[in-house]
């Protein structure tokens, strides 16, 4: 496996059970130095035996010693979570990518923060932040059942029910969505990470919004034990410029080109807008937006780079820049 | 509040807020309205206009924040410079003049139908007649960019897109002129405009209804949203009308802009020649300076203030995109300049916040097919005449921009 450039080696310093089926892993350096300054809504890639998945860190991001990541078991994964809840013990080493952040949270007079399940995690250090600037904020937090909701208990301690609504769905039922995302309102931003049909019915409602109000993270394909993220390098061939450049893991493409100096028009830098929709000469993708029609897709003749990448297996891309 | 103290907020600006004559809506401001901006810029962050008893909002600043606080402005007050909950307007109210919850359901209908993902799909019908009008207008060595290029090509794609019928086409370009006038006063360019009203808004309004509107377009889609509940019929009337009110003269305004700025900069032709990727930039930045819908209204719905100046409850406030968008403290001293390497990206030509134009993927993809359709075939781009402005109250335009081109290769 190609490591990332910023690829390190960490020592697992504890691992805590924090809800039903939750371990919140707490990582440090082998010298107990401190990390990189990250911001909330950051994830690190964990390099495990034979995946590469992707966590959100939800420690405070004020405490640089220390990386936190929550991990949910799900049994029917391909293997991530599972060796992670039953065989990774306190004191090994790991191999981390990141932090890398592709779900930022950007300043604003009002927050509204949307989490389902363990999708509470990248919220967490955002809460934190936005407490910390005297934004104004609520957070609405829905998951199976109560014991089941990492986190719910000291959130609703330490913020009061104003600020804090919990969802456990057996006995409050589900998000009150309509309530919450009914009414557009005026600078406030709404941060959503959860599952996909709980973030398909917050886009629906927040199309009546400001366009770029809604920011959403998909609790990841990978986390879930998906198709898996491929962790590799690999270069763009710019045709119209005459330059290679190289594109490491923890970077998108539209990164990559613009360090090198070449402008490309983007907007929200998420796969969503389609602003920086690029034709495609050569290679393999591997598309990961949410704006190209599945033919377009399987046509293989254009991509968005702020989000899609090279397929796993092919070490290059010939793109009409 | 009552009647007296609307009244008497109409008379006179609060204390602190400059004061002066100048109309906006003059004649000699609307063909060169940037003197004006600067003027009203470099007063204040607020400024009242004592010919309409408004407020003209012209920094970016200002401009942005009046824009993304739809709860303190609102737009159901209308766009033009009367109340229009308590006078009576030329048409009812649609999306662009409606507020929370009323504005959200449409909002949402439209954002369904004219996405991102259905508008790329158009690139394949769009970039044929771009190549093919440029082609014969290349072939001819000179021609108007505005009649014989910005005024055909939007109508030769866009209706079809929305999916009306081809017969009667020819009242689009004037029931936009009505729905864009109307957001100024009522002098003679609104009259002028309004000349033919009732025949032009008969035929818009028919050919909003579903029997009229062919499947696949934007506007049978905008249907279906109705079947499926989310608006009313009469919403969706609205809709389909405020895409053919929207979505031309908008368009042709801005490909005529761009080319003008194009035109009058040979050195960014060059730069956009060389590298065929800057067409998109090329859009943003000719939006930006010579923005196509330059001001309108928004209503305070209460006492409010901006950057410490009050504005009452009930105040009409205009607000300058075109001014806000070269206003030197957002954009540096060189904002009145058309520059390929600026990151034009912020601007307010399309609006900002909740009520940000939905059509403008399809605006920028109609400019940019015909900019890289002209780069691929022309090595020079000249003015060949004095272009000539239209007198408009709110779109900044030009009814003639006559230029001569060299064909690449030749």
């Amino acid at each position: 496996m190609a490591r990332g450039m910023d690829s390190r080696t960490v020592v697992l310093e504890k691992k805590e059970t924090m809800a039903e089926g939750v371990v919140r892993l707490t990582l440090r350096n082998p010298d107990w130095s401190d990390f990189p300054q990250w911001e909330p809504g950051s994830h690190i890639d964990l390099v495990l035996p034979d995946h590469i998945r992707q966590y959100s860190l939800c420690s405070p991001c004020e405490d640089a010693s220390i990386l936190q990541v929550s991990v949910l078991h799900t049994p029917n994964s391909r293997g991530g979570s599972r060796f992670i809840h039953e065989s990774l013990a306190e004191g090994a080493e790991l191999t981390i990518n990141g932090p890398r952040n592709n779900f930022p949270l950007q300043d604003s007079r009002k927050y509204l923060f949307i989490a389902g399940g363990i999708g509470i995690t990248p919220i967490l250090p955002m809460i934190a932040a936005a407490e910390a600037a005297g934004r104004e904020w609520r957070l609405a937090y829905g998951g199976r059942t109560r014991s089941s909701m990492a986190y719910a208990e000291e959130l609703e301690a330490r913020y009061g029910r104003e600020k804090v609504l919990l969802y456990p769905e057996d006995t409050h039922g589900r998000i009150d969505l309509q309530g919450l995302l009914g009414l557009p309102r005026a600078k406030m931003l709404v941060y959503a990470c959860g599952p996909a049909p709980l973030l398909n019915i917050v886009e629906d409602f927040c199309m009546g919004w400001p366009p770029g109000a809604l920011h959403t993270e998909l609790f990841s394909a990978a986390a879930l034990g998906g198709s898996g993220a491929s962790a590799e390098p690999f270069e763009v061939n710019l045709v119209n410029s005459g330059i290679t450049v190289e594109v490491p893991v923890g970077k998108t493409v539209l990164e990559a080109v613009e360090e090198a100096g070449v402008r490309v028009l983007s907007s929200c830098r998420q796969g969503v807008c389609g602003t920086c929709e690029v034709p495609v000469v050569a290679g393999e993708i591997d598309h990961r937006d949410a704006v190209l029609s599945a033919e377009d897709k399987a046509s293989g003749e254009t991509m968005l780079v702020c989000v899609s990448r090279a397929a796993a297996g092919c070490p290059s891309l010939a793109l009409e820049l | 509040m009552t009647t007296d103290t609307a009244a008497e907020s109409r008379m006179a600006p609060p204390a602190g807020v400059p004061s002066v004559p100048d109309d906006p809506f003059s004649l000699a401001n609307l063909a060169d309205p940037y003197p004006l901006h600067e003027k009203l810029r470099e007063a204040g962050p607020v400024v009242w206009l004592e010919k309409y008893g408004s407020y003209a909002v012209t920094r970016y600043d200002p401009v942005y924040e009046i824009l993304t606080d739809f709860e303190t402005y609102i737009s159901g007050g209308g766009l033009g410079p009367a109340d229009r909950r308590t006078s009576t307007e030329w048409r009812p109210a649609g999306i662009l003049e409606s507020d929370p919850p009323t504005h959200t359901a449409m909002r949402r209908g439209l954002s369904k139908v004219v996405s991102p993902a259905s508008v790329r799909r158009l690139r394949a019908d769009f970039e044929p007649p771009a190549r093919e009008l440029v082609e014969k207008l290349v072939a001819q060595g000179s021609f108007d960019v505005v009649t014989d290029l910005a005024e055909i090509y939007p109508l030769q794609v866009f209706p079809d897109a929305v999916g009306i019928p081809q017969e009667g086409r020819e009242n689009l370009l004037p029931y936009g002129s009505m729905t864009f006038n109307a957001f100024g006063p009522r002098n003679e360019v609104y009259e002028e405009a309004f000349r033919d009203a009732d025949a032009v808004s008969a035929w818009v309004i028919e050919n909003c209804e579903r029997r009229n509107l062919s499947p696949g377009g934007f506007g049978a889609g905008i249907w279906e949203v109705a079947d499926e509940g989310g608006i009313t019929p009469d919403e969706a009337v609205l809709l389909v009308r405020a895409l053919l009110s929207a979505g031309v003269d908008t368009t042709v305004t801005g490909i005529g802009n761009t080319l003008l700025c194009l035109a009058a900069n040979p050195e960014q032709w060059e730069k956009l020649r060389a590298n065929p990727n800057l067409a998109k930039f090329a859009v943003d930045e000719a939006l930006r300076l010579e923005s196509p819908f330059q001001m309108f209204h928004r209503t305070a719905a209460v006492d409010s203030t901006i950057e410490g100046m009050p504005i009452p409850e009930g105040a009409k406030i205009l607000l300058f995109m075109g001014a806000a968008n070269r206003d030197p403290r957002k954009w540096g001293e060189n904002a009145d300049s058309f520059d390929l390497d600026r990151s034009a990206s912020g601007h307010v030509a399309f609006g900002m916040g909740l009520h940000q134009c939905v059509g403008q993927p399809i605006a920028r993809l109609e400019i940019e097919l015909v900019l890289q359709a002209l780069a691929a075939r022309v090595e020079r781009l000249e003015l060949a005449g004095e272009p000539v402005p239209q007198i408009h109250n709110v779109l900044h335009a030009f009814s003639s921009i006559p230029v001569k081109v060299v064909p690449a290769g030749s």
